[in-house]
């Protein structure tokens, strides 16, 4: 049974716009290629980080959300920690609750993007309870 | 002398008793319903933590225990992905 992620990865700041993008083509063929489906990206751009990582402080900050089988995870993060480019990721199961804020989310971005003057985003959710997501692993 | 003031009806105090009522903490999230808290947003977290990034304790911020437990979880998440500091002076 598929089950919903979402990732984060933090790719090196030395990156060209190109070879961001064939990172961000890598992992999402990846992702396609074990059976999983997209169901949502995100470019975040350049960010400051918080704190030095690998002597750098700024990367490329890139979100991806996806549905595959359980199994495939451990793949995507060998894939993550063989790969130079990104300096730290983060991958989540989303629960159900989680999955309603996300399109949530969405839509509250959407709103913005069209009309740049919307109101801030809000966390609203529906849904009853239901306890933490479970996969949580950095580098 | 304190016959006197307890007889004329009046208990005098060297100071006068602190009569402030208390606002009655409540939960920000069972308040506006929200049930899942996101790690990606290190604008809001940054109402949970102190100066130095650390977590403020339920007994100040007036969190639930069953949010308490998400907002750690995701504070804990925006650090790993330094979009939150794990240690620091003059946050905000």
């Amino acid at each position: 049974m598929l089950k919903q992620y979402e990732t984060v990865f933090i790719a090196t700041p030395v990156l060209s716009e190109a070879q961001m993008k064939e990172a961000v083509a890598k992992y999402t063929q990846l992702i396609k290629d074990n059976g999983g489906e997209i169901v949502y990206e995100e470019d975040w751009g350049l960010k400051q980080l918080a704190y030095p990582i690998q002597h750098k402080t700024s990367g490329f900050y890139y979100l991806i959300e996806f549905k595959s089988e359980p199994e495939f995870v451990a793949t995507l993060e060998t894939q993550y920690h063989r790969d130079e480019r990104i300096i730290r990721f983060l991958t989540v199961a989303l629960d159900k609750d989680a999955v309603a804020y996300a399109e949530h989310r969405r839509e509250m971005r959407k709103a913005k993007a069209s009309a740049p003057k919307a109101e801030p985003k809000a966390e609203v959710e529906a849904a009853p309870s239901n306890d933490e997501p479970v996969e949580n692993k950095e580098d | 002398m304190a016959q006197t003031s307890e007889q004329n009806g009046e208990i005098r105090y060297l100071n006068p008793p602190s009569v402030e009522v208390r606002k009655k903490k409540y939960c920000r999230f069972k308040k506006a319903g929200i049930k899942y808290v996101d790690y990606k947003d290190p604008e809001f977290l940054k109402k949970f933590l102190n100066e130095q990034g650390k977590i403020l304790p339920r007994r100040i911020t007036g969190t639930s225990l069953k949010f308490q437990r998400k907002v750690s979880q995701a504070v804990k998440r925006a650090r790993s992905l330094a979009l939150l500091p794990y240690v620091t002076d003059l946050l905000k």
